[in-house]
C-alpha cells in the first residue's frame, strides 16, 4: 500500500477479494441447498413449474453473462500491457451487456408478473405446495443474483472511470482485477442457476 | 521494488478466446442433453456435471487460478468442500428422517 516505496501489495489484495468470495459460496451455497431439498421433496412439482420458465431468454441471458465474462478478462489482459483504450472499451462492452441481461430479466419477470406468478398473489397461491417454492426460489434467487449483476455494473462503471483518469494504469490493475474476479463469481452462480431453473422440465 | 506485479502474467487473448469458445459449446451441449433427453434419468446430473465443467474453466482462466499458488486453491478447496459437506449432511438427514 505505501507509495512511498512503490510497492503495491497485489498479492494480498487479490486474496482479500477471494475471501470476500468465500463468503459469497457460503450466500449463495445456502440457498442451492433449499433448492435441492425441496426439489428432492417436490421433483413433479419442480418440473412442471419449470416449464412456465421461458428457455430462450435464459439462454441469451446466459449467452450475454459469458460473453461479458470475456470481455472484462480480456480488458485486464490489456491494462497489463497498458493499453488503456482497449481496456475501456471492453469494460464498457461489460456494463452494457450487464445492462441487457438486466434488461432481459426485467422482461422475463414482468412476463411472470402479469399471469398473476409473484410472491403471495392469488394465482400463485392456487399452485401445488412445490410449485410455490418453485416460484419463491426462482424470484429469491434470480433477484439476489440480479442485485449482484447490478452491483457488478455500478463497480465496473467506476473501474471505468478510473482507467480513463488513469488512477488504473499496467502498474496499479489490482481493483480492475477484483473487479473481475468480483463479476466472474456471478457469471459462475448464474451458470448453476441457468440448468436448474430453466432446463429441469 | 516492482515484486508485487512483476510477477503477474497477462494471458493470451486466443486462450481466452479458446476458453470462452468452449463455454458456448458447453451451453449448447447443456440444452441438447435436457431437450433431447440424452441422458434420460441421469440429465440432472448431467446438467450439473455440465454446469461445473464451465464454472472450472470460468475459475482456471477467467478467475486466473490455473496460475496462482497453493494456498488460494487450498482456501477455495475448503470452501468448495464446506459447502459439499454442507448440502451433503442436510441430504443425509432428509433421507434418513
Amino acid at each position: 500500500m505505501s507509495t512511498e516505496t512503490g510497492y503495491i501489495d497485489h498479492k494480498g489484495k487479490k486474496m482479500a477479494m477471494w475471501f470476500f468470495l468465500f463468503t459469497e459460496i457460503l450466500f449463495f451455497g445456502g440457498m442451492f441447498l433449499l433448492y435441492s431439498i425441496y426439489r428432492y421433496k417436490y421433483t413433479v412439482d419442480f418440473h412442471s413449474a419449470a416449464a412456465e420458465e421461458n428457455i430462450i431468454l435464459g439462454t441469451i441471458n446466459t449467452c450475454v453473462l459469458l460473453t461479458s465474462s470475456f470481455t472484462i478478462a480480456l480488458s485486464i489482459s490489456f491494462i497489463k500491457q497498458g493499453k488503456k483504450d482497449i481496456s475501456s472499451v471492453l469494460q464498457l462492452a461489460t456494463i452494457l451487456m450487464g445492462i441487457a441481461f438486466l434488461i432481459i430479466k426485467y422482461f422475463e419477470w414482468t412476463a411472470k408478473i402479469d399471469i398473476g406468478i409473484y410472491p403471495n398473489s392469488t394465482v400463485l397461491l392456487t399452485l401445488a405446495k412445490g410449485e410455490i417454492l418453485f416460484f419463491g426460489l426462482y424470484y429469491v434467487m434470480t433477484g439476489l443474483h440480479g442485485l449482484h449483476v447490478l452491483v457488478g455494473v455500478v463497480v465496473i462503471s467506476f473501474m471505468l472511470h478510473f482507467t480513463r483518469t488513469e488512477t488504473i494504469n499496467r502498474e496499479n490493475y489490482a481493483r480492475l482485477e477484483n473487479t473481475g474476479l468480483y463479476w466472474h463469481f456471478v457469471d459462475i452462480v448464474w451458470i448453476y442457476l441457468y440448468p436448474l431453473f430453466y432446463l429441469i422440465t | 521494488m516492482k515484486e508485487g506485479y512483476a510477477e503477474d502474467h497477462v494471458v493470451a487473448t486466443g486462450i481466452y478466446a479458446a476458453v470462452w469458445l468452449a463455454l458456448l459449446a458447453l451451453l449448447a451441449a447443456t440444452i441438447a442433453v435436457a431437450k433431447l433427453r440424452l441422458l434420460a434419468q441421469y440429465s440432472v446430473l448431467g446438467s450439473l456435471a455440465i454446469a461445473s465443467a464451465k464454472a472450472a474453466l470460468v475459475l482456471a482462466f477467467f478467475m486466473h487460478l490455473k496460475y496462482e499458488g497453493r494456498f488460494l486453491k487450498s482456501m477455495l478447496s475448503l470452501a468448495i468442500a464446506a459447502l459439499t459437506l454442507l448440502i451433503g449432511l442436510t441430504f443425509v438427514d432428509v433421507w434418513l428422517r
